[in-house]
């Protein structure tokens, strides 16, 4: 317990360190619900489909934790690079309570990130239908980042530098961005393909919860999200115990 | 008793054959140092045994524990001090010290005063709440050894510890342990490039070149069985005056400029 607890900490603690990190990581979505929100909203709404800004905070608070998350499950190359990985490799502690120590870590640093995302959006005019389901709202953030730390962490164990960095960026990041529902609604084959998506799911249940619209239904959304981060987890962790440096 | 047993112990990478068929065994309460030019096989060999490496061949026991097939029961067995950093550089000195010794699970008021012992020994204790990133390569050296001090294992592996450390530093550093290692009995792996660190501390020495040991013994032994009088010229005449080329990985060039930081070399 005191091993997940203070890699916790640390995790938590490099990040409120960074200011840059912290104003850097929330520039993007500002400027997703700024440019799109303001840019397509007209559209959206010639369109049918009512106000965009109500569509699209979900989907950017959703984009916020993705990127954060996997960002944080990442660092590992960081720690592998600078030696501080060792450290924590050689002690006498299991490997499956340090994985777990960091993912949680950069799990609730994705989630503090979604968390301001959501205030910046209501700033921006988002108005959830119902401020009582907050609380949940910020549980399922968790969820959806718990998800992508481990991911972000079973992808660092496999890569040895940084160099396959922007590959996952464009490669499996953006893909599940985009792909999630986020930007616009789903139809046809891009439905079929969301499907598969486990982002999708958490956007769903961020709709569900703060818009009272969803396309899945909140069962499904929190048993896919549950069961893919316990797969996920025991991807990573398996991973991380088979390292070697 | 031994503590330390390698038996055949092999590691290839790809093409290179970095350690090759060595054997060897420390006993327990020793201090033992292990010798070689650049690019032995020294550091391969102690991440073997500290678990962070799969052998490719051979045979290894430490205090009782197979590293490959049991390394929790090994890693309860040992401390390290690292050749390359391994400090976290976004915390501070304090932090990183208080980090290991939850890791390590060393009591609250035992790590504290012991924390404080260690950071004055290494004069760093004035600067504790820095962070690390703000350090010199000394300091950070300096740290990381009164980290790796902060537990006392069985066994305490030190690859290169007082490389880059001032001759204060580095005396301060062995009469340290060399009391840790009397008062306590704990087993001392070294690897230095000082001979006269080895000379002056060790129990016995076995030297490695191009992944094999070849030769063993105490100090007295290697200069009488070279026939010189110290244990440089006994060192050079085992291992030859050649400069080993090293292709310069990034490790190896960090490691260049902390030695150019420290004015050394
Ligand atoms: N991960 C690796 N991949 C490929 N080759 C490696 C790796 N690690 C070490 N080597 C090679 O293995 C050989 C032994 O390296 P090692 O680090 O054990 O030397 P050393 O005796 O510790 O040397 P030094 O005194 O310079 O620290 C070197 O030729 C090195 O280039
Ligand atoms: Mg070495």
């Amino acid at each position: 317990m005191k091993t997940i607890y203070i890699l916790w900490l640390r995790q938590l603690k490099r990040y409120s360190r960074s200011k840059s990190r912290i104003i850097g990581s929330l520039g993007q979505p500002l400027l997703f619900l700024l440019s799109l929100g303001y840019g397509f909203g007209p559209i959206f709404q010639k369109a049918g489909q009512g106000n965009y800004i109500q569509f699209l905070a979900p989907g950017i608070i959703g984009m916020s934790i993705i990127f954060t998350s996997i960002f944080s499950g990442i660092e590992i190359i960081w720690d592998r690079q600078f030696g501080f990985l060792k450290e924590t490799l050689v002690a006498p502690v299991s490997r499956f309570n340090i994985m777990l120590g960091r993912t949680l870590g950069g799990a609730t640093v994705a989630t503090f990130q979604g968390i301001i995302v959501f205030i910046i959006s209501v700033i921006a005019g988002f108005r959830p239908t119902s401020w009582a389901s907050i609380p949940a709202t910020i549980l399922v953030m968790l969820l959806v980042a718990l998800l992508f730390t481990a991911l972000g962490t079973a992808i660092a164990c496999i890569l040895e530098d940084m160099q396959g960095f922007q590959l996952i960026m464009n490669f499996l990041v953006m893909p599940l961005f985009f792909l999630s529902g986020s930007l616009f609604p789903l139809q046809g084959s891009l439905l079929t393909i969301a499907r598969f998506n486990p982002l999708s799911y958490g956007i769903d249940a961020f709709r569900f919860l703060l818009t009272n619209s969803s396309h899945f239904g909140l069962g499904l959304d929190i048993a896919v999200l549950s069961v893919v981060s316990l797969i996920f987890i025991s991807i990573g962790s398996y991973l991380f115990s088979k390292i070697q440096i | 008793m031994n503590i330390i047993e390698v038996k055949n112990l092999s590691k290839k990478f790809k093409g290179l054959t970095a350690v090759d068929n060595i054997s060897f065994n420390v006993e327990k309460g020793e201090i033992f140092a292990f010798l070689g030019p650049n690019g032995a096989g020294k550091s391969t060999t102690i991440k073997m045994l500290t678990t962070l490496l799969h052998p490719t061949e051979g045979e290894m026991q430490l205090n009782g524990h197979n590293p490959v097939e049991n390394p929790d029961e090994v890693r309860r067995s040992f401390g390290i001090v690292f050749q390359d950093p391994s400090l976290d550089d976004e915390l501070t000195a304090y932090e990183n010290i208080e980090l290991h010794g939850v890791l390590y699970d060393v009591p609250r008021a035992i790590g504290r005063k012991r924390a404080e012992e260690l950071l004055k020994l290494v004069e760093l204790w004035d600067r504790k709440d820095d962070f690390v990133k703000t350090f010199s390569g000394g300091m950070k050296r300096r740290l990381e050894i009164a980290r790796g001090l902060l537990h006392h294992p069985k066994i305490l592996f030190l690859d290169e510890p007082t490389l880059g450390l001032d001759p204060q530093t580095r005396n301060h550093m062995w009469n340290y342990i060399k009391e840790l290692n009397q008062k306590e009995g704990i087993t001392v792996f070294f690897t230095t490039h000082y001979m006269e660190e080895a000379d002056r501390i060790a129990g016995r020495i076995a030297i490695i070149d191009h992944g094999k040991i070849v030769a063993s013994g105490t100090t007295q032994e290697l200069k009488e069985k070279t026939g010189k009088a110290s244990l440089e010229d006994a060192f050079l005449e085992l291992t030859g005056k050649v400069i080993r080329e090293e292709e310069a990985g990034s490790i190896d060039v960090m490691r260049m400029n902390r030695r150019m930081w420290a004015g050394k070399k």
